[in-house]
């Protein structure tokens, strides 16, 4: 027997870095971030000088400008736990957090966020060291398929942080006085984040349980 | 997606005059309408200013007693300003209807007024459309429109104005300042600032080319009792089908703008002279010209009952 036992993320991993050391050449225009098939049609775009600092790492990248920061993220940084779902903004499985915020990483480009601090699910926690969201999700089966769960629990985790700092939603009654953590406010304000599933009850439950804890 | 050059604008002057000099630029703030249409090659800028640099993202008093509104604030920090929600409830309301916590994080105060129409021939490139290939036709007249424009329609467009916050700031009277790529600066009362399709329903605001909005003035506080109610397929997320901005006051008098029936936030100032009589008298003269379709045409008695809701309400 031998020990090789690769998962799906380690496999994904060590072919990503393997074509991008047979790929690499010296200030290559990024065809792979260049988009749908217009290579050959167009002259390689200038490529800009991009500095991203991601899960607490600077990294210094040369992009192609069209080069979104779920893009930038999964295809150049490899961390491919921020998901494509729609890529139009409308199913929040790229949520990441950016200065604090969360927002959906395929509808702005990486060239926009230089200096710019990016939290993605892998900075959240570790699997030995979980983030309190994540593992609220695990102990209450937020989830069925997963595919929607980074970008879930990316947007909950600051979720409660905007409730926390008074920024009003759809539901809060009064705009003059603090919202409330309320499983109403939660599903109005997760509203940017479908899951095909249909973990919903479970997921306001993983939430409404990390609200409740001492801070 | 196209390609593009990009550069980071230093100063709205320098902004505005690249965009004036430069052929096929497009500023570019928070990018969640932008990048979607450059995704569909709907928007095919040849060059990209980024504006996101430039030190307009303040919220700041005006000497008339009003609030001047960076071009750059975002719509989660308009609507959590405490004075806007204290002076200005009903923009508030609208911002909070309308996208999603992470889209709002993003999108910007010039931007949502710059938001293109989510009709869905607009957004199909295999079909006609007069807003993105002038003169190929209409394909939502005579097509699937029950959610296009009730009144102030041509027969070259019936698109709606996506907006919520938008039509908050109608019934609040705003102002867009804004520079020209000549270097001079003017303000543009909102009523004035989007357009009818007419004739021609790509030119949608009267901006000329490479002007930049700069900020968005608000009027001193009116007061009254304000809401925005929005109706629509889902109670999140979701466009509106009819949309109501309402300031009522005690003694009876009133405004009101419509989201969801117009290519632009719909206001008849002579309809609120009819306030007092009630919702059927003001939709009467609010809707006196629509031109309604088979599939559209619930949304007349759609915006009598919503302005009927909004005035009980505000009368309770």
């Amino acid at each position: 027997m031998t020990d090789f036992n690769p998962t799906r993320r380690s496999f994904l991993k060590a072919t990503a870095a393997a074509s991008g050391a047979v790929a690499a050449g010296p200030l290559l225009p990024d065809a792979e971030a260049a988009g749908a098939g217009d290579a050959g049609k167009e002259a390689a775009p200038a490529t800009v000088n991009v500095l991203l600092r991601v899960n607490g790492a600077d990294h210094q990248l040369l992009l192609d400008p069209r080069t979104t920061v779920l893009d930038a993220l999964r295809e150049r940084l490899h961390l491919t736990g921020s998901k494509k779902g729609c890529d139009q903004g409308q199913c929040g499985a790229c949520t990441v957090i950016i200065n604090g915020r969360r927002m959906v990483s395929c509808l702005t480009l990486a060239v926009m966020h230089d200096g710019d601090s990016i939290t993605t699910i892998e900075g959240l926690g570790t699997p030995a060291n979980l983030h309190p969201m994540q593992a609220a999700f695990v102990k209450h089966d937020g989830y069925q398929c997963g595919y929607c769960t980074p970008g879930q629990i990316c947007s909950a985790v600051a979720m409660l942080d905007e409730i926390r700092s008074g920024i009003p939603s759809h539901v809060t009654e009064d705009l003059n006085a603090a919202p409330q953590a309320t499983v109403v406010e939660f599903r109005e304000r997760m509203s940017g984040n479908i899951c095909r599933c249909g973990a919903y009850s479970n997921i306001i439950d993983a939430i409404s349980e990390v609200n409740g804890r001492p801070a | 997606m196209r390609s593009f050059t990009y550069e980071r604008a230093q100063s709205p002057y320098e902004a505005a005059a690249a965009a004036g000099r430069v052929r096929g630029a497009k500023f570019v703030a928070g990018g969640t309408n932008l990048i979607d249409l450059m995704k569909l090659e709907i928007e095919t800028p040849q060059h990209l200013i980024d504006v996101n640099g430039l030190a307009l993202d303040k919220i700041e008093p005006t000497a008339e007693g009003g609030l001047r509104i960076g071009a750059l604030v975002r719509n989660t920090d308009l609507a959590a300003d405490v004075r806007v929600r204290r002076d200005y409830p009903v923009l508030s309301r609208a911002l909070v209807a309308g996208a999603t916590g992470q889209l709002r994080n993003m999108a910007t105060t010039a931007g949502n007024l710059l938001q293109r129409t989510r009709c869905p021939y607009f957004y199909d490139t295999n079909q006609p459309c007069n807003k993105r290939a002038p003169g190929t036709g209409c394909g939502a007249i005579g097509g699937y429109n029950r959610q296009h424009a009730i009144v102030g329609v041509s027969d070259t467009c019936i698109a709606t104005h996506p907006s919520d916050m938008a039509v908050a700031m109608r019934v609040l009277d705003a102002g867009v300042e804004t520079v020209k790529s000549d270097g001079t600066t003017r303000s543009i009362p909102i009523a004035d600032f989007h357009k009818l399709p007419g004739n021609t329903p790509n030119v949608e605001t009267a901006l000329t080319g490479g002007e930049l909005i700069t900020a968005v003035t608000l009027p001193k506080p009116v007061g009254g009792a304000q809401s925005y109610r929005k109706v629509r397929d889902r109670a999140s997320f979701a466009f509106a089908l009819v949309s109501a901005a309402t300031i009522m006051q005690r003694d009876g008098s009133g405004r009101v703008a419509l989201g969801g029936v117009a290519h632009k936030p719909w206001r008849v100032e002579a309809a609120e002279g009819e306030m007092r009589r009630g919702a059927k008298a003001v939709t009467e003269r609010l809707l006196a010209d629509a031109r309604t379709t088979e599939q559209n045409a619930f949304k007349v008695p759609l915006v009598e009952r919503t302005l009927a809701a909004a005035i009980t309400e505000a009368r309770t």
